[in-house]
């Protein structure tokens, strides 16, 4: 009974929206390091931003499409502003300023400083900026059961948010389909492989790797909306661990891969919820405490992390011959 | 010239011609337009496209590169050579935009390139290769050749999702991708990645990258350094069809037997600054540019059996010492 309770919340993992959050942020982040071999340590960063933009643009009175074009502004204009000293310089650096520029973003939000917009530290409640996106919804009121998924129709965690999140994956993996299958694509992994060949080509490179940093940026704007609509904007839930949480289902799908980072995403979920829930039903009572749990979770994440780039670096879906190659 | 050395009509006839003859048509041609002029440092050409006036580029005190005045003849194979560290990479470095000068201005075609970006001069027409060979490893050979494809509207982010426009180039720059592999024979290697070619088809490929971009000046950067002899004399075979096509070859070498071989004109660098030029017959008989840069045996094999033998070996030996005291001592003076 109980294994069959947890096998149901696996399976509810599978289909959750923050899972679709989490894929459609490594899609983002394939679009930088997986084509374009830029570092982005900061994806977290994006998906904040994206999340305060779409939320504080509600709050004031915006539609659902003009809070989604606050977002996706917000993730574009993050993505310049980094870009714009760093890509002229060596991959390390993005790293670098991608990694505290995404901190600076979640310090502000959680400082008292701009507490009227951001709410400071306990953030903005899921309430206060969902309504309109609920109210979008064409379902009749009610529960769905599928399988042995039950969800309401409408509201917080409903199957009308399921629907849209993984809407806008399945849009994501057909948009980065189409641009990495094209003469376009094929430029963004010549500078992944050497970015003075592409310039002795005659190619603009620093055009190439800002168009690649917006796009992926925005990605990450519009999966920071998907995180938050289920729930509130926290800015410390969305800190450097959730950086790390896409890196970890990028590479566990495969970089450079068109659907890696979808199933990267589902599996990591799926094995974290298992992992976790395993753990409360089969450790004796007294053994472990829950917040241990989470911690010993957290840690088992960067386990695996560590032994996917040491054992299987190219992921899942990746294709180990391309991989030999690498002269970096 | 007979009446069959015509002007070749496909890039694999001039291959052959060149293989066949290394004094084509076109090098008869350029050699006579040459002929004339004064093997002088910095001497004005009858058609240059590359002239370059007083570039210099510093490394804090160090002058790599002190060039006052430099023209390259259209349609030449020009060889830049000199001892290591004389500037040459340099040079082309700067040249071609991946380096930026303290001064100075050198025009292309007539228009200046000064402050151009890299990007910028291989899209006016003058395509560089590197030293280390730059193939891009996860690509296959025919992606590294379409990648050079110059106006590709596919390569603009708005059009590429919309494959229906830019489909026609794309086969058009296929077929002329298969054309020059062929050329080079990498054909059957077009779907291999790169990464899992050998270095000498990796120079092979580099040399026909630059080529899908119809360059008017090419510079290669040493490009028979770790290959094979028997690949060299085939590079060196392209490298004249290049010129037969009506291409400008610049090239740095160190194996002064490919660079006597081919090139119609010679450009000696030491210590940044051009120390002589003319066309290879005579610059190597230079005694300065001999002793100093090439070595006074730079002709002996050093696996030469005839070494040896004890006589030769003593007689090289006594030469050697001989020489030290008076040209080490002008050297010295000249380097003041």
């Amino acid at each position: 009974m109980e294994w069959s309770r947890i096998l149901t919340q696996v399976l509810g993992e599978l289909v959750a929206p923050t899972t679709a959050a989490y894929a459609l942020a490594a899609i983002g982040l394939n679009l930088h390091f997986g084509y374009t071999g830029l570092l982005n340590m900061g994806q977290a960063g994006f998906m904040l931003l994206g999340a305060y933009g779409f939320a504080i643009a509600s709050m004031h009175g915006a539609s659902v499409v003009v809070a989604l074009l606050v977002a996706i502004a917000c993730g574009a204009v993050f993505a310049a502003v980094l870009g714009i000293p760093t890509l002229k310089l060596r991959g390390d650096y993005l790293a670098i300023v991608t990694i505290s520029a995404a901190e600076i973003i979640r310090m502000v939000g959680r400082s008292t400083m701009f507490d009227d917009w951001t709410g400071g530290s306990s953030g903005l409640r899921g309430d206060q900026y969902t309504a309109g996106f609920q109210a979008l919804s064409p379902l009749p009121d009610g529960r769905t059961t599928i399988g042995p998924l039950t969800y309401l129709n409408n509201g917080f965690d409903s199957w009308w948010l399921r629907l849209v999140a993984w809407g806008v994956v399945a849009l994501a993996v057909v948009f980065v389909l189409l641009v990495t299958r094209s003469p376009w694509g094929r430029v963004l992994k010549g500078i992944r492989e050497d970015e003075d060949a592409v310039r002795a080509l005659g190619k603009n490179v620093f055009a190439y790797k800002m168009q690649a940093l917006v796009l992926g940026g925005v990605m990450g704007a519009l999966a920071g909306v998907l995180y938050t609509l289920p729930r509130s904007v926290q800015p410390d839930g969305m800190g450097r661990s959730m950086t790390f949480f896409v890196w970890t289902v990028l590479l566990l799908g495969g970089a450079a891969t068109l659907f890696g980072p979808v199933l990267g995403s589902m599996l990591f979920f799926a094995l974290y919820m298992l992992l976790r829930a395993g753990m409360r039903v089969a450790l004796p009572d007294g053994f472990v405490s829950a917040t241990q749990i989470e911690q010993i979770g957290g840690m088992l994440v960067g386990v695996t992390l560590m032994a996917l780039v040491i054992f299987r670096p190219q992921g899942i879906l990746g294709n180990r011959k391309e991989l030999a190659f690498d002269v970096r | 010239m007979s009446a069959e050395m015509s002007s070749p009509t496909t890039a694999v006839e001039a291959a052959a011609a060149a293989a066949a003859d290394p004094a084509s048509a076109e090098a008869v041609q350029v050699a006579r337009d040459l002929t004339f002029v004064e093997p002088r440092v910095g001497v004005a050409k009858p058609d240059a496209v590359l002239v370059v006036d007083g570039v210099q580029r510093r490394f804090g005190g160090m002058t790599a590169v002190d060039v006052d005045h430099l023209e390259v003849q259209r349609g030449a194979i020009t060889a830049l050579i000199g001892p290591n560290g004389a500037g040459k990479t340099t040079l082309f470095n700067l040249l071609t935009g991946f380096d930026t000068p303290n001064q100075g201005s050198w025009t292309f075609d007539g228009r200046s390139l000064a402050g151009r970006s890299g990007a910028a001069v291989a899209r006016a027409g003058m395509v560089r290769t590197f030293q280390l060979t730059k193939a891009l490893s996860r690509l296959t050979v025919l992606q590294n050749m379409l990648l050079a494809t110059p106006r590709h509207p596919g390569e603009r982010l708005g059009l590429s999702w919309l494959p229906f426009l830019w489909r026609a180039r794309e086969r058009e720059a296929t077929e002329k991708a298969l054309e020059i592999l062929a050329r080079f024979k990498l054909d059957a290697k077009k779907d291999d990645f790169a990464g899992a070619l050998s270095g000498g088809q990796r120079k092979l490929l580099e040399m026909a990258r630059a080529l899908m971009t119809d360059p008017t000046v090419i510079m290669l950067d040493e490009p028979m350094a770790g290959v094979n002899p028997a690949l060299v004399q085939s590079l060196l075979g392209h490298v004249q069809a290049l010129r037969d096509e009506g291409m400008t070859v610049v090239f740095v070498e160190h194996d002064m037997h490919a660079v006597r071989h081919i090139s119609d004109w010679v450009v000696v660098m030491a210590e940044g600054r051009i120390v002589a030029e003319g066309p290879p017959g005579t610059v190597m008989q230079d005694q300065a540019v001999v002793d100093a840069y090439l070595g006074a045996h730079h002709d002996t094999d050093l696996g030469d059996d005839a070494l040896l033998d004890p006589a030769v070996l003593a007689r090289l030996e006594a030469e050697a010492t001989g020489r030290q005291s008076a040209p080490e001592t002008d050297h010295q003076e000249e380097q003041r």
